[in-house]
């Protein structure tokens, strides 16, 4: 038996078919480990389309922070053979695989050198296959060396409602698992050294912005399920009786964005979510918010376009979109948060923004940043900042202009209900008091004043954003570009690098609309060399800095397969430049290695085609 | 009883001398004059046509949005604060054709409104083509050979979706017009009163004599009105008679009464924003 080693970080993957339960057991693992005192990132890539829907979780957890699901896998455990035959090889050597061995055969040769098989005949053991994932489980925390404490408490809370015989079978489960890997195997050669003992909070970017809007005061949220913002509903749903937030779902996107502008049009603050389709049919109703000063939030989660493209996938493709959706120019506000803690502060900023500004305001995120799981420090919960701009709750009755032209474009805003100071909001141009001017007595004058005041706001909205700043040594020799949830996967890259002494930094944009062109061409001037690292086929955000500051980003890494960014293709494209310094402009594109054929066919295989249609 | 006059909005129509709308303007006033509502607790909803422009013209809070969603923005504005009382106005081709969808569902949800149709039988305000409750091979701008499509029962439609109140007026019978929708505020439900309102400038078909002509009570025949098939069955009369009155009427509990975040009776827009409660959501991801 050799030594095992003490690592800061190491990496399980758990795969199988859709309805295996492996994202429950994932977050089981996941939540066990940061229970424990572990960082811990966890992304779950459903491989929808091949083989009847297979689904890979991986679960990377480390003693310090793990930005990313990593590129390395130390721990499978296989719940089919086509798990085993697309993975086996590249478990490392000390790790191991799990495998219930009433469900197929594994042999030496399926895996590498250094690796051990184990098998478990769950039947034998526990007498029932449906506790496969549960002895599994005991089997991975045994070789793992991780106190099984946590997850035997979890087991307990999960199954609390199915009553005692349930949690009694499925400890009994663990059990057996944990003592047949003590006897059976051995130790993990890739051990993890003990966590600070910190219970960290784990959450995805859905959550954190559906806790973010309970937390700035939303109460009402209206949605069409749509992959990948269905799980922000299924948050707000869990709790909207507690937090009396009203969550409705509606026949289409059109009428969930139009009911949050009918709220936020009598005071509720309102929000709707949607993926990128489901956007395109809310196009029309952000320049009604836009035209007639309502406050609302939009949250587009993004996924694999164009159209239906990819459901079960990420990318960072809708950037155009949410800059140019409705016609007309109106003022508009668009985060894209970074992190998972970041979907909680983005949140509340932008129903501050929303009201103080009485505009839209759009949060994109995508799939690969929604959905995952990630431990982080917490999140203030405290003294929440509300801010509702100026409001108007009585009136001496005369002279009320609910369209009043200020300084700042905004107009003091009186709710429906109020006496004394009716107003109707048009999607018509009209005056300050509301009056439609369109139709009969089209007004230049009253236009361009009009327009003016609207379009102000913006200027003042600016001077509200924080200052783009750049990660990492400010004499960085290469500056990575990118914005939003591309962020931590540009830190890791920095963070390898580092270690070869090669020096990267990182302007990753939080604040997308408007654009602080000043400051980030400031930042981006100081910088020696740049890469943009863009989830997209046409480098959005490149063209964007590019028409705002006048500055074109040298370099291009892009990715549009549908799975995220790895870390070591970001840090490969990167040394590569720093070594070569080339004159001209280098592109580059990378791709995931799945473990599929370029060939493979769909079509010859049968049960393709049920996973692609079950999410969308 | 408050005066019809405090309930004359800022702007005068602009509609066509004679145009039906002004009609449905008049008895609206008078339905809520007499339900004696304050202007301030009433919000008036449109979407986008020559009736959408009403709530200009009526002093009550108004929100004139886009084409066809002027139920799923009065929705939101009733579930947001359903102390005010929520009025949606429109045209055929706003609430049949473009946001028909928002009408089937609307229905299905029973919110405590009323929506208003201004049914004209024709696109007004673009001058003159075929709308969903164009009668079969009328000639139109957009049909010069006679519409092809069947029109569609408004009637009908809100009935087999689930309505509570659903009633039909004509705009050349004010006093009775004014009465429907008076029910309909009253009605604790979603009501629907699809209004006769020729258009008189591009319906030459349906005209005020055409509906003269035709038109009955069906207060006059002691309709049952919680007769249910007997509503589908005059939904449908059509042509030497056409029925108007209120066809059916039944109590059935609102969405607000069962939306689980209402339960404390008081408006959202009602609740504080600032919260003390985040630390117990902070435990579900520990």
């Amino acid at each position: 038996m050799g030594m095992a080693q003490q690592h800061t970080e190491l990496t399980v993957w758990i795969g199988g078919a859709a309805g295996d339960g492996i994202a429950s057991a994932g977050e089981s693992f996941a939540k066990a480990c940061s229970r424990s005192g572990y960082h811990v990132f966890a992304y779950n890539s459903y491989q929808s389309v091949i083989r009847g829907g297979h689904v890979c979780m991986h679960i990377r957890i480390g003693t310090h922070k793990v930005h990313t699901q990593g590129d390395e896998l130390d721990y499978l455990v296989a719940l089919n053979q086509d798990t085993l035959q697309r993975y086996g090889k590249r478990v490392m050597p000390g790790g191991a695989v799990f495998y219930n061995t009433e469900k197929f055969q594994a042999a030496p040769a399926q895996v590498g050198k250094g690796v051990q098989l184990i098998g478990l005949p769950v039947m034998e053991l526990v007498g029932n296959q449906q506790m496969q994932n549960t002895a599994l489980m005991g089997a991975l925390m045994q070789v793992l060396g991780l106190d099984p404490a946590a997850i035997r408490e979890l087991v307990k809370e999960r199954f609390a409602k199915k009553g005692e015989e349930i949690i009694k079978a499925n400890l009994n489960a663990f059990d057996k698992g944990m003592a047949f890997a003590s006897v059976k195997a051995k130790v993990g050669e890739i051990r993890i050294g003990k966590g600070d003992g910190k219970r960290r909070p784990l959450a995805g970017g859905n959550p954190m912005v559906g806790f973010g809007a309970v937390a700035a005061g939303c109460r009402f949220y209206s949605a069409y399920p749509m992959t990948p913002a269905s799980s922000l509903l299924h948050w707000l749903v869990k709790y909207a009786a507690k937090a009396g937030v009203l969550v409705k779902q509606c026949e289409d996107e059109i009428a969930a964005v139009n009911m949050a502008i009918g709220a936020g049009h009598v005071g509720v603050r309102a929000a709707t979510g949607t993926a990128g389709g489901g956007f395109a049919l809310m196009t029309e109703a952000v320049g009604e918010a836009g035209m007639t000063e309502t406050p609302v939030v939009i949250v587009e989660v993004q996924r694999g376009g164009p159209s239906t493209g990819l459901p079960t996938k990420t990318e960072q493709a809708d950037l155009f979109q949410l800059l140019g959706a409705s016609q007309g120019e109106f003022p508009r506000v668009i985060f894209a948060p970074r992190t998972v803690a970041e979907c909680y502060d983005v949140a509340i900023q932008a129903f501050n923004l929303s009201e103080k500004y009485q505009c839209p305001v759009l949060i994109t995120s995508d799939l690969y940043l929604a959905e995952r799981l990630e431990t982080f420090d917490g999140v203030n919960i405290t003294n929440v900042p509300i801010e509702r701009g100026p409001m108007v709750s009585s009136s001496n009755g005369n002279g009320y202009r609910r369209f009043l032209d200020t300084p700042t474009g905004v107009s003091p805003r009186a709710l429906p209900g109020t006496p004394g100071t009716i107003y109707t909001s048009a999607t018509d141009e009209h005056d300050e008091d509301g009056i439609v001017i369109s139709d009969v007595f089209t007004n230049p004058a009253i236009r361009v004043k009009m327009m003016s005041k609207r379009m102000r706001k913006m200027e003042h909205i600016l001077k509200e954003l924080p200052a783009p700043t750049i990660d990492g040594p400010q004499d960085a020799d290469l500056t990575l570009v990118s914005w939003g949830s591309t962020y931590q996967v540009m830190l890791e890259a920095m963070e390898v690098l580092k270690q070869e002494d090669l020096k990267v930094n990182v302007l990753c944009l939080r604040n997308i609309w408007p654009f602080q062109g000043e400051q980030v061409a400031a930042l981006l001037n100081k910088c020696k060399m740049t890469m943009s690292v863009e989830a997209n086929y046409t480098g959005q955000i490149v063209k964007l800095i590019r028409m705002e500051t006048g500055i074109s980003i040298q370099h291009h890494l892009r990715k549009f397969d549908g799975e995220p960014f790895e870390p070591k293709q970001v840090a490969d494209q990167a040394r590569t430049i720093l070594k070569t310094k080339p004159k001209t402009s280098v592109f580059a594109s990378v791709v995931s290695d799945e473990g599929i054929p370029a060939d493979f066919s769909p079509i010859e295989n049968p049960a393709v085609g049920a996973e692609a249609q079950r999410q969308h | 009883m408050a005066q019809v006059k405090e309930y004359i909005g800022k702007v005068k129509p602009d509609w066509c001398a004679g145009c039906g709308d002004f009609g449905v303007l008049n008895a609206l006033q008078r339905a809520i004059a007499e339900l004696d509502i304050a202007p301030h607790n009433v919000q008036v909803v449109s979407g986008i046509g020559c009736s959408s422009n009403l709530p200009g013209f009526i002093n009550a809070y108004g929100f004139h949005g886009l084409h066809g969603r002027s139920l799923p923005v009065a929705s939101g504005a009733k579930l947001g604060n359903h102390d005010l009382t929520v009025i949606a106005t429109g045209g055929d081709g706003d609430g049949y054709g473009i946001g028909v969808g928002h009408f089937v569902h609307t229905c299905r949800r029973n919110i405590d409104m009323t929506y208003i149709v201004m049914d004209n039988q024709i696109y007004g305000l673009t001058t003159g083509q075929a709308s969903p409750t164009t009668e079969k091979d009328v000639r139109t701008k957009s049909t010069p050979e006679g519409t092809i499509e069947l029109a569609l029962s408004p009637i009908a439609l809100a009935l087999t979706c689930g309505a509570t109140y659903v009633a039909r007026g004509f705009s050349g019978e004010n006093l009775h017009l004014a009465q429907m929708m008076k029910g309909a505020i009253e009605h604790k439900g979603f009501a629907v009163v699809d209004v006769f309102s020729p258009c008189v400038t591009y319906n030459k078909h349906n005209t005020y004599p055409w509906f003269r002509e035709r038109v009955y009570k069906l207060e006059d025949e002691k309709h049952d009105t919680n007769d249910f098939r007997l509503a589908m069955e005059k939904s449908f009369e059509w042509g030497a008679r056409i029925p108007i009155g209120l066809f059916y009427k039944v109590d059935r509990p609102t969405y607000e009464d069962q939306e689980p975040a209402l339960r404390s009776g008081k408006a959202l827009s009602k609740q504080p924003l600032q919260r003390n409660d985040l630390a117990s959501f902070m435990e579900d991801f520990l």
